[in-house]
């Protein structure tokens, strides 16, 4: 369908969030992924996301690197800035993003090769910045432009469209980001846009790197029996360990949660995540417990999923660099240079 | 004996590194500068952190050449491992001064210099109580027989030990008594001054001694850049250093102690120009310092900035290649990679300054340069620039100076428009409009480094696609007259000239007045930018024969001279120096004057 210009239909009666902007207002192009692509299913997600937070499109910048999931930036928000940088280093593009202005909302699309091969070193970095952005991994096990060669997250045993199996381990984007000190990180399913809104919601409003592993099958290279990244292979692996709700803060609490069942995380913005677990022995706020779980349903052949993994009080990358409240690209000239008369001080050390 | 020549002598120090050699290295030569005589310091240091020779060697000359003159009057012997090579560098009628604490076999192999013993190690083991102190204060100790040996003003040296210890009193009292240790033995034993002397002048008025990293530093800081991002590597790495301990001093806000800038240390180069774009695009000015290898790494990345059309500001202060190479030894070695980095169609603005003055201000034309044209600009200095203690005039400052942001549209001028879009060539330069994220919702458009068409939308057309990098020619023709312009010398009369580039110039212009009291005078022209304006060609064009010296092994910048320019390459002789150390005047001479011989005889 991509070489349909996508129509602007304005409905009168279209809902309206609270800057008066509707649904449509938060689209992009047309998407030329392929049809059932589940990538379109996460940028339909992510344009829910951001219209329900009332975010103001151009206090948003899109950055991606290259591969299907990449393109997904150009599917929504077209009155944000976009930049589909080079293969695997969007992370650092985002970073020094980041540094020229903190206020920015920041949204990342990347895939699984984009971030688990090529990309690994720059992942693991921004990571480890704690850089304060949202990376969604749009992840189907597959090579999609390339024409269906395995990737790093194609699961042992997982076969190809012409049948061979793959023989190399998995990287698990979850169990690393955990193991390496990211504050926020989640898994979900494209095909389950219920579980992944609040997910997008409450990982955007996290103060620091968010990730969000988003299982999307690939219709074309990856969707076939025999193959652990299938729509319906997941939804028979999925299993929700923990129910998450994002309340913004300027929404009431509707729902009266059960004492003891659910955690309550407090995020910077003044919003609030719900957690709600299925397992009582299962601890989003402890690193070990939350790897030790994946891992063990993922030997019983089972894709654990929802938020796996929060820690909100560490500092993100501006507040560690100690950088002024105000964006620095906004900072004037004249209190950034010193000036003549200090560089006459400055010269009399050097004599 | 004659009567001793002054203010004209080169001192090589031969050290172990680690033994805290380099702060009495210069604290001789700032002592030099401070009685008004011109010097110039080069560090020959090991790519090593403790255990090997190091050299470092001051040229003291009335003339205020910077280049190292090739040859070492005093040698100050402190290398039992070198000692053999230090011995035979010393010129005929020349000095050495060795610790005669020990003696050493090989001690007299040579008659044509003199060979003066120090007990130093034996000195300092009696007045100093610490292993740390006694290896330190040998250095200071030797300064002290320099001084005596060479007249020189113990009231300058000593005051300048109380400016660099301040406070630390202890420091002052060790530093003095190894000083005048050193001194009286000197006056007891030998004849003092020798041939050479240091006669207090007045030539360093209004001038500093610092390196090139450190003043392109100081330029980024002037300029207004707020993000740096790098990857450490030799010999780059002080120039960050010097950035971010010169925003410690003026970029911390008072008020809440926080920071006006960030200097992020990357995992790698790759990173380091990914952070530096990103910067760029968001609207503030960045940079990222890195040496010949981090090119190499950063190709991809800059070909997207070059298509993309993304402002920022890349230093590659070049060491010897290729691979890894001698990472302490410097070369002018990527002026053809710097050029035309990364893959497909692409050529890159190059800046090249020759001196520490020039980082200065050519680094913050780069910031300037960089956003009028909205693309990675390169300022390509090298070890010699960036590492070295030069000599330069006061660098100067008006407050009066704007940053130039180019052609950006700010919240009215979008409010204003209609629709934008990105690559539009409205003005005929090749410049197009951009926009900062987070200004406003009608400056939204998509930076990609695929194929993109005038409006910045996604194109696979051919005359999309050809548009907008034949549109990019156009910018280039620009960037002709934005770019610093060359430094002439040029009278009609002359038939042969030199052109070079970069950190040649000190050696050329000794080499110049040299040979032109022998009645061989030369124009001369130094490039200070790529692309090369209309003046480089008319420049050669006017001449019979040009020799082009640059530090190379394979003649970058007459390859690009002749690529870049219609100009008759059989005019162009090309003299290369590539030995990893900087070049020497008699070195030019020496090879110009073969090839002007050479010429006549054919």
């Amino acid at each position: 369908m991509s070489y349909i210009k996508k129509p602007n239909i304005a409905l009168s009666n279209a809902p309206k969030n609270e800057l008066g902007m509707t649904y449509t207002d938060y689209e992009g192009a047309m998407s030329t992924l392929c049809a059932g692509c589940g990538h379109d299913s996460i940028t339909g997600a992510i344009i829910q996301t951001v219209f329900d937070l009332n975010i103001l499109p151009h206090r948003m910048i899109k950055m991606s690197g290259i591969g299907c999931s990449s393109k997904t930036p150009a599917y929504f928000a077209n009155q944000s800035h976009g930049f589909n940088s080079v293969h695997g280093r969007m992370p650092s593009v985002a970073t020094g993003a980041n540094a020229a202005n903190k206020e920015l909302f920041c949204i990342g699309v990347s895939g699984d090769g984009d971030t688990l091969s090529i990309g690994m070193g720059q992942f693991s970095h921004a990571i480890r910045r704690n850089v304060n952005m949202l990376y969604i991994i749009e992840n189907n096990g597959v090579y999609g432009l390339t024409k269906g060669q395995f990737s790093a997250s194609a699961d042992v045993g997982s076969t190809a469209k012409k049948g061979e199996a793959n023989k190399q381990v998995p990287i698990d984007p979850c169990q690393v980001a955990i193991a390496l000190g990211a504050t926020f990180v989640a898994r979900s399913f494209s095909g389950d846009k219920d579980q992944l809104v609040p997910l997008l919601k409450a990982g955007l409003m996290h103060k620091g790197f968010a990730m969000v592993d988003v299982i999307s099958p690939c219709v074309t290279f990856n969707d076939h029996e025999g193959s652990t990244k299938s729509y319906m292979s997941t939804r028979e692996s999925k299993r929700e360990a923990v129910y998450t709700d994002y309340i913004a803060p300027f929404n009431e609490i509707e729902v009266n949660y059960e004492k003891g069942s659910s955690i309550e995380v407090d995020l910077h913005d003044g919003g609030r995540v719900i957690l709600r677990k299925t397992d009582e022995s299962y601890s989003p706020q402890s690193r070990g417990d939350s790897v030790k779980n994946i891992r063990a349903a993922s030997e019983e052949g089972e894709l654990l999923t929802g938020l796996l993994y929060i820690d909100e009080s560490q500092q993100d990358f501006t507040d560690t660099e100690n950088m002024i409240d105000e964006p620095l690209n906004s900072i004037d000239h004249k209190t950034l240079c010193p000036g003549k008369k200090a560089l006459k001080n400055l010269l009399d050390s050097y004599r | 004996m004659s009567a001793p020549k002054s203010n004209d002598f080169t001192v090589k120090f031969a050290n172990v590194n680690g033994t805290g050699s380099s702060s009495a290295n210069g604290m001789f030569m700032k002592s030099l500068f401070r009685m008004g005589i011109p010097v110039v310091g080069k560090n020959y240091f090991p790519s090593n952190i403790q255990g090997l020779p190091t050299w470092y060697e001051v040229r003291a000359n009335e003339n205020g050449y910077l280049a190292p003159s090739g040859s070492v009057d005093i040698m100050v012997a402190m290398n039992a491992q070198t000692y053999d090579e230090d011995l035979s560098a010393v010129e005929p009628g020349g000095y050495l001064i060795y610790d005669s604490s020990w003696p050493r076999d090989t001690l007299m192999t040579r008659d044509d210099i003199t060979v003066l013993g120090v007990p130093l190690a034996k000195m300092c083991n009696e007045a100093f109580d610490t292993a740390r102190a006694r290896t330190l204060m040998k250095n200071t100790t030797y300064v002290g027989v320099l001084a005596a040996l060479l007249e020189m003003d113990m009231g300058v040296i000593e005051q300048l030990l109380l400016d660099t210890f301040g406070s630390k009193t202890h420091l002052i009292e060790a530093n003095k008594q190894a000083l005048e240790m050193g001194h009286d033995y000197a006056k007891e034993n030998f004849e003092c001054p020798l041939k050479f002397k240091a006669l207090a002048t007045n030539k360093t008025k209004d001038h500093f001694i610092i390196d090139g990293n450190a003043t392109s530093a100081l330029g980024c800081l002037y300029a207004g850049a707020t993000v740096g991002s790098w990857y450490p590597i030799t010999p780059s790495t002080s120039l960050m250093d010097a950035f971010s301990r010169y925003c410690a001093a003026f970029r911390v806000d008072k008020k809440t102690k926080k920071n006006n800038y960030s200097v992020i240390q990357a995992e790698d180069e790759l990173a380091a120009i990914g952070m530096a774009l990103g910067a760029g695009w968001n609207g503030a000015r960045s940079f990222t310092p890195t040496s010949g290898p981090g090119i190499s790494l950063m190709n991809e990345f800059i070909g997207f900035g070059y298509y993309a059309e993304i402002p920022t500001v890349i230093f590659d202060v070049q060491r010897t290649g290729p691979s890894t190479g001698m990472p302490t030894r410097t070369q002018q070695c990527d002026i053809l990679s710097c050029a035309y980095a990364s893959h497909g169609d692409t050529k890159h603005v190059c800046i090249y300054p020759a001196n520490p003055e020039e980082a200065f201000y050519l680094s913050v034309n780069a910031f300037d340069i960089a956003e009028q044209l909205q693309t990675p600009v390169f300022v390509l200095s090298d070890l010699d620039i960036g590492m070295n203690d030069w000599m330069i005039k006061d660098l100067e400052w008006d407050d009066k100076y704007v940053p130039n942001r180019g052609k950006v549209l700010d919240q009215d001028d979008l409010e204003k428009i209609e629709q934008f879009h990105r690559y539009l060539d409205s003005d005929g330069d090749g410049i197009p409009y951009r926009t900062i994220p987070g200004t406003h919702p009608k400056g939204a458009y998509f930076t990609r480094g695929s194929g993109h068409n005038k409006f910045g939308g996604y194109t696979e057309d051919a005359d999309e696609y050809q548009d907008v990098v034949d549109r990019l020619l156009i910018k280039w023709e620009t960037a002709k007259s934005l770019v610093p312009s060359p430094i002439k010398d040029f009278k009609k009369k002359n038939k042969m000239a030199i052109l070079s580039i970069g950190s040649c110039d000190d050696a050329i212009r000794e080499a110049r007045d040299l040979m032109s009291k022998d009645g061989h005078d030369f124009n001369y022209l130094r490039v200070r930018a790529f692309p090369f304006s209309d003046e480089v060609e008319k420049f050669i064009d006017a001449h019979e024969r040009v020799f082009v010296i640059e530090q190379n092994r394979d003649g970058q910048l007459k390859k690009l001279l002749q690529t870049e320019t219609s100009c008759d390459s059989s005019k162009l002789k090309s003299i290369r120096l590539y030995n990893g150390i900087p070049i020497f005047s008699k070195d030019v001479i020496e090879r110009i004057m073969k090839e002007v011989s050479t010429g006549k005889a054919a």
